[in-house]
C-alpha cells in the first residue's frame, strides 16, 4: 500500500515536471515580447528594457524556469526556513498568482462540483433505464438526447439559455457571480450563489450528463449479458435483487474512473461555461492570461490544473482499489 | 411420472437474418436420480433447451412452445415468481466457464450464502454453516478460511467445485450442468466428474449433463440424448447406444473418440459443417454430411422411432436395420472399453 502510494507520488511529481517544462517552452516559442505587453503601448524602448531586466525576462528560459520551480518550493535554501510556495507575481497586474488562484478556484469549483451533481442525477437513473428497455421510446429518447449533448456546444446552449430563461423569462441572473458564504460584493449566500450558477450547471452539465448516459447504457448492458448474472437469476434471484447487487455493481466501476477523471481535469477550468456566463473562474482567468502573455499566471493555472489531474487520479485509483477486489494495490 | 418430461420443446429466436429455430421439437424425460445426457456438436441447441427448461433465455425475440414438466407442473407456463422458487431450489445449473459464471465482486460466501437465503428462511449463521459444508463436500481445502476470498483467488477447477457446491445448497431434485469440463484442463475434468459422480449417490438428484464429449457421456450418464442441428436424433440407454449406436451421425461422433486400442494415426471425423438453423436442409437434417445419403434422406425427414428388438431406443434414420446394425458391431468392438 505505502510503496503503490510512493510509487505513484513519484510518477505525479515527473508528470508535474513535464506539464511544466512543456508550457514553459510553449510559452517562449511564441513570438511576443511580455514586457512590452506589461508596460504598455506607449513605453519608450528603454523601459521596456528595464522592465524586462526587472521581471527576469532577459534570463535564459531554464534559468527562469528553475526560478518559478524555486518559488514553488516550500523552503528557502539561503537562509533556510519555510515558506509559502509561491506561484510569482502576474506580470498584467503585479497581483500575486496565488490570489488569483485563491479567487478563482472557488468559482469553477462550485461550477464543477454542482454540475457533476446535476450530470449524474440526470445519467445514472436515464442510462439504467436505457439499458433496461433497449430500443424503447424513453431509450431512442434517450439517445437522441445524447446525440444532441454532444453535438450542441456549450457556448451556443449557454447563449440559448441565457436568453430565453434568463431574459425572456426572467427565472435567473443573465450572468455573473456571487460569493457562497462571505458576501463581499453587492451579492452572496447560498441562495444568490445557487441562482447565478443554475444555468452554468445546466450548460456545463449537459455534454457529461450525454456522456455519462451512454457510458452507463453501454455498462449495464454488457454486464445484463455476463455469465454471473445468468448465475444469478439461476439461484432463483429477483429481478431487482439481480440488478442492484450483480449488474450495477459490476456496470458502475467503470463509471467511477471516468468521474474523478472528468472532474480533476474539469477542475482546471471550464472555459467555455465560465465564459459564455462570465464567471471569474479559472478557465476565464486563463483566456485572459493567455491573451495578455502573462505568463506567471498561465503557469499558475497550468500547476494548479496539474495538480487537480493528479489528485482526482490518484482518489479514483484508491477508491477503485476499495470498490473492486480484484485490485490490490501491491 | 418421470421427473421432468420435455415434450415438443421449440425455442425460436428472432433475429435480423429470420427466425433462428434452435431447438425444434425435442422431447427427453428425466427420472429421479437417474443422469441424462445430452450429446451434440456446438450450436445443436443442447444448451439453448436446458436454458428454455430453466427460462433463462433472454425474454425479448425468444418464442418457446411444448412442454416442460417438472413434477407434473409446466415450467414454460409457469408465472414467473413460481419458476424463481424452483430455480437454484428444486432445479439448479452448472454454467460451462467457471471463470465467469461467479461475480467478480463479491465473495465466494456471499454468493453461496445469498443462494440459500432465496430460498430458505434461515439465519447468516446457519446459512453460513450450510454453505462450508458444501464447500468442504466439493473439497475446497480449508473452506473456512476461503470462505471471505473472491473468485479471482481461485483456479477454474475450484470455481467449477465452487458452482457445484452453490446448484447442491438446498438440495435440489434436478441438476443441470451444461458442459461443467468443457473449459477445465483433463485431471481437473476428471476430478470434477467423479465429484458429480460421488454427490449425486450423496444427494439423490437427477442430472442433465450437457456435453460434446462422448467420454464425459460414458463415464456419467444413464441415458442419452444425441441432438443434431435442433433435434433428437437418437435416444437410448448409455450402453446401448455405445453398443449398438443406430444412426450414421452418432457413428461419426464415436469414431471420431481417441481409443487406445487400435493403431489409427488419425481420427475419422465428420465431414463438412453443421447446417445453418435459419435454413435448416430439407428433408433428415444431417443428409449433406452423411456418407450413407439415399435419396429418400433428401424428401422425407425420418421420425424419430423405436428400433424393433429395442422399444428403449430411439433413433431417426431412414437406412435399414441390417445396414445399421453391421455398422454398429464395426463401431462396438472398440467402443466396449470406453463405455464400461
Amino acid at each position: 500500500m505505502y510503496r503503490y502510494l510512493i510509487r505513484r507520488l513519484f510518477w505525479a511529481g515527473v508528470m508535474f515536471i513535464a506539464v511544466t517544462i512543456v508550457s514553459y517552452i510553449i510559452f517562449f516559442l511564441v513570438p511576443a515580447e511580455p514586457a512590452r505587453l506589461i508596460c504598455g503601448a506607449q513605453c519608450p524602448p528603454d523601459q521596456v528594457e528595464r522592465v524586462r531586466k526587472e521581471v527576469g525576462l532577459d534570463d535564459p528560459v531554464y534559468v527562469q524556469y528553475f526560478r518559478f520551480l524555486g518559488g514553488l518550493m516550500p523552503v528557502d535554501l539561503s537562509p533556510l526556513h519555510l515558506k509559502t510556495p509561491s506561484l510569482g507575481n502576474s506580470y498584467a497586474t503585479r497581483q500575486p498568482v496565488n490570489d488569483i488562484i485563491k479567487a478563482a478556484a472557488p468559482v469553477t469549483a462550485s461550477l464543477v462540483f454542482g454540475g457533476a451533481i446535476l450530470w449524474m442525477l440526470v445519467a445514472v437513473p436515464i442510462g439504467i433505464l436505457s439499458a433496461l428497455r433497449p430500443r424503447s421510446l424513453l431509450d431512442r429518447a434517450a439517445m437522441v438526447f445524447v446525440l444532441i449533448g454532444i453535438s450542441a456546444h456549450p457556448v451556443w446552449i449557454g447563449l440559448i439559455l441565457i436568453y430565453f430563461v434568463g431574459y425572456k423569462a426572467g427565472l435567473t441572473p443573465l450572468g455573473g457571480y456571487c460569493d457562497l458564504v462571505n458576501p463581499t460584493t453587492d451579492c452572496g449566500g447560498p441562495v444568490q450563489w445557487a441562482s447565478h450558477l443554475i444555468l452554468p450547471w445546466i450548460t456545463f452539465a449537459i455534454l457529461f450528463a450525454a456522456l455519462y448516459v451512454r457510458m452507463i447504457r453501454a455498462n449495464v448492458l454488457e454486464a445484463m449479458n455476463e455469465d454471473y448474472v445468468r448465475t444469478a437469476r439461476a439461484k432463483g434471484a429477483p429481478e431487482w435483487l439481480v440488478m442492484r447487487s450483480h449488474v450495477l455493481r459490476n456496470a458502475m466501476l467503470p463509471v467511477v474512473t471516468m468521474l474523478g477523471m472528468d472532474i480533476g481535469l474539469a477542475l482546471g477550468g471550464a472555459v467555455f461555461t465560465e465564459t459564455v456566463y462570465g464567471l471569474p473562474g479559472l478557465g476565464k482567468r486563463a483566456l485572459e492570461a493567455l491573451e495578455g502573455f502573462d505568463l506567471p499566471a498561465v503557469m499558475g493555472i497550468v500547476v494548479f490544473a496539474t495538480v487537480c489531474v493528479i489528485i482526482f487520479n490518484l482518489i479514483v485509483d484508491l477508491l477503485y482499489a476499495v470498490i473492486d477486489p480484484r485490485i490490490r494495490l501491491s | 411420472m418421470a421427473l421432468l418430461e420435455v415434450n415438443d420443446l421449440r425455442t425460436h429466436f428472432r433475429t435480423d437474418d429470420g427466425i433462428v429455430k434452435a431447438v425444434d421439437g425435442v422431447s427427453f424425460e428425466v427420472e429421479k436420480g437417474q443422469t441424462l445426457g445430452i450429446v451434440g456438436e456446438s450450436g445443436c441447441g443442447k444448451s439453448v433447451t436446458c436454458l428454455t427448461i430453466m427460462g433463462l433465455n433472454a425474454t425479448r425475440n425468444t418464442i418457446s412452445s411444448g412442454e416442460a414438466l417438472f413434477q407434473g407442473k409446466d415450467l414454460l407456463t409457469m408465472p414467473k415468481r413460481r419458476l424463481r422458487q424452483i430455480r437454484g431450489n428444486d432445479i439448479a445449473m452448472i454454467f460451462q466457464d467457471p471463470m465467469t459464471s461467479l461475480n467478480p465482486v463479491h465473495t465466494i460466501g456471499r454468493q453461496l450464502v445469498e443462494a440459500i437465503k432465496l430460498h430458505r428462511d434461515v439465519t447468516s449463521r446457519q446459512a453460513r454453516a450450510r454453505a462450508l459444508e458444501l464447500l468442504k463436500a466439493v473439497g475446497i481445502p480449508r473452506a473456512e478460511r476461503r470462505f471471505d476470498d473472491y473468485p479471482h483467488q481461485f483456479s477454474g477447477g475450484m470455481r467449477q467445485r465452487v458452482m457445484i457446491a452453490m446448484a447442491l445448497l438446498n438440495d435440489p431434485d434436478l441438476l443441470i450442468a451444461d458442459e461443467p469440463t468443457t473449459a477445465l484442463d483433463v485431471t481437473t475434468q476428471a476430478q470434477i466428474l467423479e465429484l458429480m459422480n460421488r454427490l449425486q449417490r450423496e444427494f439423490g438428484s437427477a442430472i442433465i449433463i450437457i456435453t460434446h464429449d462422448l467420454g464425459v457421456v460414458a463415464e456419467t450418464a444413464d441415458d442419452v440424448v444425441v441432438m443434431y442441428a435442433a433435434r433428437i436424433v437418437e435416444r437410448a440407454p448409455v450402453s446401448n447406444l455405445f453398443n449398438r449406436p443406430h444412426m450414421p451421425y452418432t457413428w461419426g461422433l464415436l469414431g471420431s473418440l481417441p481409443r487406445l486400442d487400435t493403431d489409427t494415426e488419425r481420427l475419422t471425423q465428420i465431414p463438412g459443417q453443421p447446417p445453418s438453423l435459419l435454413n435448416p436442409p430439407r428433408g433428415c437434417r444431417f443428409h449433406p454430411r452423411c456418407p450413407y445419403v439415399m435419396n429418400i434422406c433428401r424428401e422425407q425427414e425420418p421420425e424419430l422411432l423405436p428400433i424393433s428388438d429395442d422399444p428403449g431406443h430411439l433413433q431417426a434414420c431412414h437406412l435399414d436395420e441390417q445396414t445399421k446394425d453391421r455398422e454398429a458391431e464395426k463401431l462396438a468392438a472398440g467402443n466396449m472399453a470406453e463405455a464400461s
